[in-house]
């Protein structure tokens, strides 16, 4: 490593503040909105005059939030749990064992993942409406899953293939079942990645806006970040921003402390694969 | 307890490529066989289908009399270590060492009572609630072998158990393998490359090649009566020194000198009419510096002077290294291949060299010229077409592949 002179060291500190400022701004102009009174909201300052929990016992209060946030904590966790488990088969099956068409579930898994979003929300629309899933739990939980996959799958795939192969066979000397060597070997040794992928697409399903919005028509399983769009102000000439600000607050803190719990193992999953440790 | 034999046992990959082709052996019960050959040859492939990782494609596989080709690994009540050991990281030296027993539903007690017995012929036993993670290389090793012993099989199959290890404790676990070998008395069949490994462990050793069964025998078998060329320059260590020469009338003529020949090679000569090109080899430790050879053994052989180019003294012996203008440019391809595998390629290209293994008492010096003694009746005599040992009769060599 070079060494770093004082003037680098200023250079990259200032850089840094400037990266963290521009992310950080919005969050905090977020934080002291949900803490202004209504009045209070055309405020240019960044500390609020009066302070409220007004926004936060009202949303807290109203079930117009808190069942949406009960779908989203419903949906994503049940989303997550199946999208992983499946996941981490079919990450198995290509990591480790001769499948026929191993190539093309690969190639439709990257598919799927490159395919935008948008264009897919007309037709599931009218296919869920067709099927009777639109407006329910299963009507999110199925689309988030199919995204969820491709995404576990190649997290996993990378983990997998980092276990090494004659563990395997030594399992299978030892008399497991392949079933029993994944369950008993290979899972365990692949703990982390499980749940660096279980966090990706619990935040995927937990950050998801589109889907909520287009296959929801009521709180009965409208998740959070689409039922901020339906909160109405004190009359019907009022922004509800300061709500939406507690709302938005509110969904974030678990994003937060998720990333900050799992922040190194979150990094070592997406860089795991790349080279060879 | 269990004889394992392989009838004409063949593997195929679905791309065509031929691993192992026609594969004969009989393990006898509790017999120690090693597998040896350079890498690629498929050896580590034969062990697999005997343990039922790989599928055989043809031939079959027979473990105390039953056919088991279809069988799986847990069916055949053999185990494996594997060169990387392959232990468990998430469980700790006993859960490794009892992880098949668990598997066989064994009560725990039974397990226990298996699992210290193994760790105590191990010298394990103050290392049973560690991971492996904190082993040294050579714990792990054993923690490996343990959990093959703790199952009690029918064989032991190992892959390369110890090509992980430092080059000291791999000659400390070398005997430790053999002796829990003897003490278990468990047929054992081991794969390596190393041929020092193979001809100090095994109670039989089989050669292969290219997917091929070159030659079976013991030690001694392997290294004084070698079937072909392959064979000669594989096993022993410095391998076999290989000179091109002529088969003549009543005589073997080579760069070193004409060497009388023995009655075998005399039959060899009249079958055919002119001279025929051969390749001849001759081990290091069948030279001699002539000054310290008995007037009568120097009969038994042919003297020549040679300029030393260098000289190794290791204390008990002295090896010598000289070159010899090579007569006619005889290639076989077998000797290709062995010195690609072994990395040695034929540096000068203008002539054979030598390496000579003296008694230490010898005065030769580097650059000096000296009289050496060669041995005549050690001589090795190859067909540079088909590789085959000439100097063996049919009687003399042992019972080969093909």
């Amino acid at each position: 490593m070079a060494v770093i002179t004082p003037r680098q060291r200023a250079g990259w500190t200032t850089a840094n503040f400037v990266v963290i400022a521009l992310a950080l701004i919005p969050v905090l102009w977020l934080l002291s909105l949900s803490f202004k009174t209504p009045a209070a909201v055309v405020d240019p300052s960044l500390w609020p005059a009066q302070w409220t929990w007004g926004n936060y016992s009202g949303i807290l209060t109203s079930s117009q939030f808190l069942r949406p946030l009960l779908n989203s904590i419903g949906i994503g966790i049940i989303s997550t749990v199946i999208a992983v488990v499946l996941a981490s088969m079919a990450a198995y099956a290509i990591a480790r064992l001769r499948v026929p068409g191993k190539s093309v579930l690969i190639g439709m898994a990257l598919l799927i993942a490159m395919f935008p979003l948008i264009a897919l929300v007309t037709p599931m629309f009218t296919i869920e409406r067709a099927l009777g899933l639109f407006n329910t739990w299963p009507g999110l939980i199925i689309p988030y899953v199919a995204f969820g996959l491709p995404l576990g799958i190649y997290t996993l795939s990378a983990f997998f293939r980092e276990i090494p192969w004659e563990l395997e066979k030594a399992a299978k000397m030892d008399g497991a079942t392949p079933f029993q060597a994944f369950i008993q070997v290979i899972a365990p040794l692949a703990t982390p990645g499980m749940v660096t992928t279980a966090i990706l697409v619990f935040l995927a399903c937990w950050n998801d806006f589109l889907l909520a919005i287009s296959f929801t028509s009521t709180i009965d399983s409208r998740t959070a970040p689409a039922a901020m769009q339906y909160f109405s102000g004190g009359s019907v000439f009022t922004v509800p921003t300061g709500p939406i600000a507690a709302a938005a607050m509110v969904i974030t803190i678990p994003i937060i402390i998720f990333v900050l719990f799992f922040q190194r193992r979150i990094v070592a999953g997406l860089t795991s694969g790349a080279v060879k440790g | 307890m269990s004889e394992i034999v392989l009838d004409h046992i063949t593997k195929r990959y679905p791309d065509g490529a031929l691993a192992v082709s026609d594969f004969n052996l009989a393990i006898k019960d509790g017999e120690f066989v090693i597998l040896v050959g350079p890498s690629g040859c498929g050896k580590s492939t034969t062990l697999n289908m005997i343990a039922g990782l790989e599928d055989i494609s043809d031939g079959e596989l027979r473990i105390g009399g039953k056919v088991v080709n279809n069988a799986a690994p847990k069916d055949r009540d053999i185990a494996m270590v594997f060169q990387s050991y392959a232990l468990y990281p998430h469980m700790t030296v006993r859960e490794n060492m009892g992880f098949a027993l668990k598997l066989a539903k064994a009560p725990k007690d039974v397990i226990n009572a298996k699992v210290m017995e193994a760790a105590e012929i191990l010298d394990l036993t103050q290392h049973l609630d560690r991971k492996p993670a904190n082993l040294s290389g050579g714990q792990r090793q054993r923690v490996a072998m343990g959990r093959a012993i703790v199952r009690d099989p029918a064989a032991f199959l190992m892959d390369e158990p110890l090509s992980n290890l430092d080059a000291k404790l791999r000659v400390q676990m070398r005997t430790q393998v053999s002796r829990i070998q003897r003490r278990l008395g468990t047929t054992m069949v081991y794969v390596t490359h190393d041929q020092t490994e193979a001809l100090t462990l095994g109670d039989r050793i089989a050669v292969m090649r290219s997917g091929l069964l070159q030659q079976v025998g013991s030690p001694q078998d392997l290294y004084e009566r070698p079937i072909n060329l392959f064979v000669a320059g594989f096993i022993g260590s410095p391998a076999m020194n290989f000179l091109s020469g002529t088969l003549e009338e009543g005589k073997l003529r080579t760069s070193l000198g004409d060497f009388p020949l023995s009655d075998q090679l005399r039959r060899e000569a009249e079958s055919v009419k002119a001279g025929r090109q051969v390749i001849v080899g001759i081990r290091p430790e069948n030279f001699e510096d002539a000054t310290l050879v008995s007037p009568d053994l120097r009969d038994k052989g042919i003297t020549f002077r040679t300029t030393i180019d260098v000289v190794e003294s290791l204390g008990s012996d002295v090896f010598v290294y000289f070159t010899r203008g090579r007569e006619t440019g005889v290639t076989a391809t077998e000797l290709e291949e062995l010195a690609r595998d072994s990395g040695r390629s034929e540096t000068g290209g203008s002539g054979d060299s030598v390496v000579a293994r003296l008694d230490a008492a010898s005065r030769v010096r580097e650059g000096g010229e000296a009289e050496l003694w060669a041995d005549a009746r050690a001589l090795h005599v190859f067909d540079p077409s088909t590789g085959r040992n000439l100097s063996l009769s049919a009687a003399d060599g042992p019972a080969a592949a093909q």
